[in-house]
């Protein structure tokens, strides 16, 4: 009886004693110097002022992890930065919480956050936008040789540029560039693509370069195959050409002409058991300083407050920049055409 | 253990006592064998019968859009298909949309639909966002006109087949895609017109897992031969060569060909510097890079199996074979081989089955030509999210491997193998 009573007192006593445990927080993001930059202005700054832990994991996009995590039950998963393309199917499946947009932080300058933030960045009632990224072709001075590329076109015409050109082995992007290389005008490049005329099209315009081209299917091959002369052009998430040229002095050079565009919003899986919390997070991840940190590696924050306060000699650089020759990714039109185009790709691909 | 039990009970220099006792002491033994296997059972079904038993049964099962708007699929189980349905059809699905759309899952239905007809996505969710906005009481009433101001698709008959077509709970219609197959409306399996590939891309799987193991066999037949017939004190130093490449890493070993094959890499500025080629060669991202890489990756599953074999080969039948007049290839050809044989088929076996399911290394060297079916496979989980006609792609390939081997057991006889 003794001894009970006094393991009973320890236990309580401890129990009493142990200070609740620090709440922690899982957000999932692509890696890389992307994944560094928001550490360092999102979640290293909301660690510091809230004494929230987050854990920082990595993944490669798509809504498979996520959709496998809310069937089972599971979600492990709380905070996920996802993209646009991707988003508008998570959402409308319910894979994803509603984030309610009026727990968003005003901009610094007192501007309130739905005027703040650029339109397409609230578009989705799942997401709040995060950054602006593109995807360009770059070249390298080194390997290009004497007539250096400036137009999609050029990235079609063997005739002018000789040498293998990298591109993603999807048909996202792709088929929109081969498109407007072949005339059609940026904003009648989906309507085009929704019919079987112009997938033939697209296609037919690929078959020009097909012996050319070589695939990849990691934006983190592109400046390795830049470098070592495996391509002459490549096809490339912007921030990582950005990345080489800046941190390892690369003598890449980026093409603007018809880039497409998206945004990488913030969300919250379905079912995540600290959903009060996401949402705090990412109240905070938008906040006007926090968003003008992701320049870092060239991709534009989401906010107009946080231009004020980013590094002048970044601005060329980032794709907000640039939006007057760029296209902006349909989320939509894939969601609609993603699986039949994408095994009309395989089986281009096969042939 | 049965016949063990027999003799037990026949035997009559045994008292009844003393069979009991002898039975007794076998059920014994028995239960100790049972525990003692039975963590092995317990994983074997969690790690491979239920997994493989779930695959099986998500090819074919496909609840989703049965279990979404079952009032609509009640009312269209009637219709002919030929004309547009009635406006009660209609007016029920545009109240199923709606109800959707207020839980957000519209967006299931409308993946599900968009399969049996791309483009109907984005159709089905706006159209659903529209009747979220519309009263419920004004839907009840012209439901139908409501969906038909919505887009002007739903006029069309062939939402209407497509509705119905992935309507059932069971279907083999992702196993019917997967063999490049479809059903028309009127049930009839015609082959399918949008695109056909998979076959294509089993053949071309099967034809570069057959390569993968004529080269393994090529390369390892010699070495395992060589290893064999050493002192045993250079032949373990030679053995820790071929473990090598074994224990790292396969990623490591991988990554490593990208840095041997890429255009400006070791073997092209080799090839370059001695003067055999001027232009450097493609070979990364080519089905070359794909089968070398594997071939270099699967070689100790063929060394290993055929070195134990070879061991145990008594050097005198060759002595003998050829003391009674044969030539080394006669010799070889009569003596030798046939007794390799069983380690020569599970070496084979071995190599060619890993190869037909390898994932990370076509994905990794193997550009577009170097693709197996194990991608197309990878697309479907985590791209197109299309996770029934992944399985029935799964559960094809086990069942072309399953045959493979049937046939070699037929041709081979099972018994015949030796795997070390």
């Amino acid at each position: 009886m003794g001894i009970k009573a006094t393991l009973l007192g320890a236990v309580l006593g401890t129990m009493l004693v142990t200070p609740t445990m620090a709440e922690q927080l899982t957000a999932v993001s692509f890696g890389g110097a992307y994944g560094a930059a928001q550490k360092k202005h999102m979640l290293d700054p909301y660690t510091a002022k809230t004494g929230v832990k987050i854990l920082f994991e990595d993944y490669s996009g798509g809504i498979a992890e996520i959709k496998a995590q809310v069937e089972a039950g599971n979600v492990q998963w709380d905070v996920v930065d996802i993209e646009v393309i991707d988003l508008e199917r998570a959402c409308s499946e319910g894979l994803l919480e509603v984030v309610p947009q009026n727990l968003l932080l005003p901009g610094a300058d007192g501007t309130p956050a739905k005027d703040d933030f650029i339109p397409t960045a609230l578009a989705n009632e799942c997401g709040v936008g995060n950054i602006v990224w593109t995807i360009v072709y770059a070249y390298n001075d080194k390997t290009i040789g004497s007539v250096v590329p400036d137009s999609i076109q050029d990235f079609f015409n063997t005739g002018k540029i000789s040498g293998k050109r990298a591109m993603r082995k999807r048909p996202q992007v792709n088929l929109e560039w081969a498109l407007i290389a072949d005339g059609v005008a940026s904003a009648d490049v989906y309507e085009v693509l929704a019919t079987d005329e112009g997938v033939a099209r697209a296609f037919a315009k690929l078959d020009t370069i097909k012996g050319d081209i070589v695939w990849f299917d990691s934006w983190s091959q592109v400046p390795q195959l830049l470098n070592d002369g495996g391509a002459v052009m490549a096809q490339s998430a912007n921030g990582r050409i950005f990345d080489a040229i800046k941190k390892d002095g690369k003598p890449f050079h980026m093409v603007w002409d018809a880039h497409v565009y998206d945004l990488d919003v913030w969300s919250v899986v379905k079912g995540s058991k600290k959903k009060d919390l996401a949402f705090d997070f990412i109240a905070f991840a938008t906040g006007t300083k926090p968003l003008a940190g992701m320049p870092d590696v060239a991709y534009g924050p989401t906010r107009k407050s946080s231009m004020a306060l980013v590094d002048p000699s970044v601005i060329p650089d980032l794709p907000t920049s640039h939006l007057d020759k760029g296209l902006k990714a349909d989320g939509i039109f894939w969601a609609d055409y993603g699986e039949s185009l994408g095994e009309k790709f395989n089986e281009w691909i096969l042939n | 253990m049965s016949a063990m039990r027999t003799t037990i009970l026949n035997s009559e220099a045994l008292t009844r006592d003393e069979a009991k006792s002898a039975r007794r002491e076998v059920q014994r033994h028995k239960r100790t064998a049972f525990f003692l296997v039975a963590p092995l059972l317990v994983f074997i079904t969690l790690s491979f019968v239920v997994p493989i038993g779930t695959m099986l049964y998500r090819g074919v099962h496909n609840p989703a859009v049965a279990e979404l708007i079952p009032e609509t699929l009640e009312l269209l189980e009637d219709w002919d298909g030929k004309q547009v349905p009635s406006s009660r059809v209609m007016t029920s699905l545009a109240l199923d949309l709606q109800r959707l759309a207020k839980i957000r899952r519209s967006g299931k239905l409308a993946e599900e639909i968009n399969r049996a007809r791309p483009g109907m996505s984005s159709i089905i969710k706006s159209s659903a966002r529209k009747m979220k906005k519309t009263p419920q009481d004004e839907l009840v009433n012209s439901g139908a006109a409501h969906l038909l101001n919505a887009h002007k698709a739903w006029a069309d008959v062939k939402i209407w087949r497509a509705i119905k077509s992935v309507g059932g709970v069971y279907s083999a219609r992702n196993y019917l895609k997967s063999l490049d197959l479809e059903r028309n409306f009127d049930g009839e399996i015609q082959v399918r017109k949008a695109t056909k590939i998979y076959l294509q891309l089993y053949g071309k799987t099967l034809k570069i897992a057959l390569y993968i193991t004529l080269l393994c066999l090529i390369l390892g037949y010699p070495l395992a031969y060589f290893l064999a017939n050493i002192p045993s004190k250079l032949s373990n130093l030679l053995m820790i060569f071929v473990l090598l490449p074994f224990w790292t890493s396969l990623l490591v070993r991988t990554t490593a060909w990208i840095a041997l094959l890429q255009t400006n890499g070791v073997i092209n500025s080799f090839f370059m510097g001695i003067g055999l080629t001027t232009e450097p060669l493609d070979m990364l991202y080519t089905r070359f890079a794909t089968i070398i890489a594997m071939t270099h990756i699967l070689l100790p599953f063929m060394i290993l199996p055929l070195y134990s074999v070879m061991k145990g080969i008594d050097a005198s039948y060759m002595r003998a074979a050829m003391s009674m007049g044969a030539r080394p290839m006669r010799a070889f050809f009569t003596v030798y081989l046939p007794n390799t044989l069983p380690g020569l088929s599970a070496g084979a076996l071995l190599v060619f089955i890993i190869s037909v399911g390898y994932y990370i290394t076509p994905a990794l060297v193997g550009g577009t030509d170097g693709q197996m079916i194990s991608n197309i496979i990878a697309f479907h989980m985590q791209q197109s999210n299309n996770w029934g006609l992944a399985a029935a792609l799964g559960t094809l390939l086990l069942a072309v491997i399953l045959t493979l081997y049937w046939v070699y057991d037929r041709l081979v006889g099972s018994n015949n193998i030796k795997l070390g």
